[in-house]
């Protein structure tokens, strides 16, 4: 038999070069897949098979050496990443995109210090990846950090943030970023350490003056960012596969940060070093006192929608935080049995990144056909007797269309007050994540139902109960089932 | 470190895989935004092969286990980004395919 003397030693190394290339398509496939409904699931498990064929390609390209350091590290990562993915709340989820992000790009800072520290110094070119790998590693991490921290509301922009000084602080900073990257390109490795301690406070600096409303757009930088770190410790180490994944994360990344951007109307550069949407003024002025709102119970927002034919629920964070969509779910429910038109209204930026609310009311089963995007339920509002907003505030917010100096000015948003009768579910009369006033909440068709969404939503649930609302059509469904 | 590339052939790479990444996201719909982001993320991980390069370039402990703990945080980006973006999508599956 040939087979039992071909030489496996030999030939083993050499498969990595198909295997490597198999990886990348399927990686290049799996990203474009992920941006089509149908085929994103499929997408991502491709995505997956992908990276563990290519570390199979490298494995086989350098033997099992130093396996129980690997064997340790993988363990610890996957089973944290198990945990945490298994854990989180889907409410969560945009915090946790930014802690795995951050991780990502510490691993390559880490990966970069350490192959500085290799016996034969680097190349030129090698060394100034471990640099470029360094100080973008750095950044990805604090500032996802910062991220994760304001999504989660543990962390608020302090004031001396907004100064227009911080501008010149971190351009210090980036400077000198710049010329220990120098340094350690020119034979003085040591210069890497102040370089990853500097690049960390970049991070924070670039990301802790920006506002929690743009934070979507900060991280999905940060997911371009981790992808150039990658790119870099590619050609750290010496691998095509690195520097083609690496590049390929790191563009599409700019791609979909830019796609978000365009949803939220901002411009990246607004984003980047506006700092805070709304800026110092958001304090006094904007803060100003409410006049005209009524306010109504449960039991009379019952009574309007056992009236009406067409009926569009407008969700936002407020509702995700309550954990009410389960109730909204009920509520509905209810309403398509008394033969009312349900649907649901989706700003592009509804929830804390664009398509979070899909997923959170997907999670409680509301039929993907009722969800409708902004553009499409826009022209419908003047046709609909009820709009419900369930805590929602900044897209829902008239100014955006009508108030030049509002800092909403010019961003799109659902035209709800164009409805019969508007419903605001909302805890308090406070000022949005934006930290602006809502005209909305002054219509004369507008009433507030102060409250937790959950609170409210159940409250509605009994009342429309008590009406008999949903109750002979349920009976006939079933006949229809039976 | 191990065998460097040659300076053009990575430097074509690295354009090549860029144009690449700038093409293969055009219209995305909003609802994918979070997911794409979750699921690209994931993939960035793929920084973990250099830990693994490193671990086995390393000769001192201590560059070992900075491999190891670079590792820890890859795998931690690559296999918790998969399975939650796995999670989101799972949700609309369901009904986006009985239309």
């Amino acid at each position: 038999m040939s087979f039992s003397e071909m030489n496996f030693s030999a030939w083993l190394p050499l498969a990595h070069a198909p295997i490597d290339l198999l990886a990348v398509l399927l990686l290049a496939l799996g990203i474009k897949g992920l941006g089509k409904v149908r085929s994103a699931r499929s997408a991502n498990r491709l995505a997956a098979v992908a990276m563990a064929l290519a570390v199979l390609g490298l494995l086989l390209q350098q033997g099992l050496g130093g396996w129980p350091w690997w064997l340790a590290g993988s363990l610890l990562g996957s089973l944290l990443g198990v945990l945490v993915a298994q854990r989180v709340a889907m409410t969560s989820m945009p915090q946790v995109v930014a802690l795995f992000n951050g991780c990502g790009g510490m691993a390559s800072l880490l990966v970069a210090l350490a192959a500085a520290a290799l016996p034969d110094p680097p190349k030129l070119l090698v060394a100034l990846s471990i640099g470029v790998s360094v100080l973008v590693g750095g950044i990805t991490f604090s500032g996802s950090l910062v991220a994760m921290a304001k999504l989660e509301d543990w962390l608020q922009t302090p004031a001396w943030m907004l100064q227009p000084a911080r501008h010149w602080l971190n351009g210090l900073t980036a400077v000198s970023c710049l010329g220990l990257g120098w340094l350690a390109c020119v034979g003085h490795p040591w210069a890497l350490l102040p370089l990853a301690g500097l690049s960390l406070l970049l991070g924070v600096g670039l990301t802790l003056p920006i506002g929690g409303a743009d934070m979507p757009v900060v991280i999905s930088l940060l997911n371009s960012y981790s992808g150039v770190a990658a790119a870099a410790a590619g050609f750290v180490v010496g691998s095509e596969l690195l520097i083609v994944a690496g590049a390929m994360v790191g563009a599409a990344g700019l791609i979909l940060t830019q796609v978000m951007c365009r949803a939220m109307n901002r411009s990246l550069t607004s984003v980047l070093f506006g700092g805070a949407l709304g800026g110092g003024n958001v304090g006094s002025s904007d803060q100003g006192e409410y006049s005209n709102v009524t306010s109504c119970s449960p039991e009379e927002c019952a009574m309007t929608l056992e009236q009406a034919q067409r009926v569009v629920f407008v969700p936002g964070y407020g509702l995700a935080v309550a954990q009410a969509q389960h109730s909204l779910r009920e509520v509905a429910q209810l309403l398509e049995r008394h033969g009312v038109e349900v649907r649901y209204a989706i700003h592009p930026v509804a929830g804390r990144m664009p398509g979070h609310m899909n997923v959170l009311l997907a999670e409680a089963d509301v039929p993907y056909d009722q969800l409708v995007e902004m553009e499409s339920i826009n022209p419908d509002f003047p046709r609909t007797d009820v709009v419900i907003v369930l805590g929602a505030n900044d897209v829902v917010n008239p100014q955006a269309r009508t108030d030049p100096s509002s800092p909403l000015y010019g961003m799109p948003v659902l035209h709800v007050e164009e409805a019969t009768t508007v419903f605001v579910v909302k805890r308090s009369l406070g000022a949005g994540y934006a930290g602006i006033r809502n005209s909305l909440f002054e219509c004369p068709n507008t009433s507030m139902i102060f409250g937790d969404a959950k609170q409210v939503l159940n409250g509605l649930l009994q009342e429309l109960r008590e009406l008999g609302v949903g109750k002979a059509p349920a009976a006939k469904d079933l006949a229809k089932v039976g | 470190m191990n065998q460097a590339l040659p300076l053009n052939e990575a430097l074509w790479v690295l354009l090549l895989g860029s144009l690449l990444g700038l093409e293969l996201i055009g219209k995305v719909p909003p609802t994918l935004h979070t997911p794409l982001m979750s699921g690209a993320n994931a993939i960035s991980g793929i920084t973990l092969l250099a830990s693994l390069a490193l671990i086995a370039q390393a000769q001192t402990p201590l560059l070992q286990a900075m491999g190891a703990l670079s590792l820890a945080f890859a795998l931690f980006n690559v296999v918790g980004g998969f399975l939650v973006t796995d999670r989101m999508l799972a949700m609309f599956r369901r009904r986006g395919d009985d239309q």
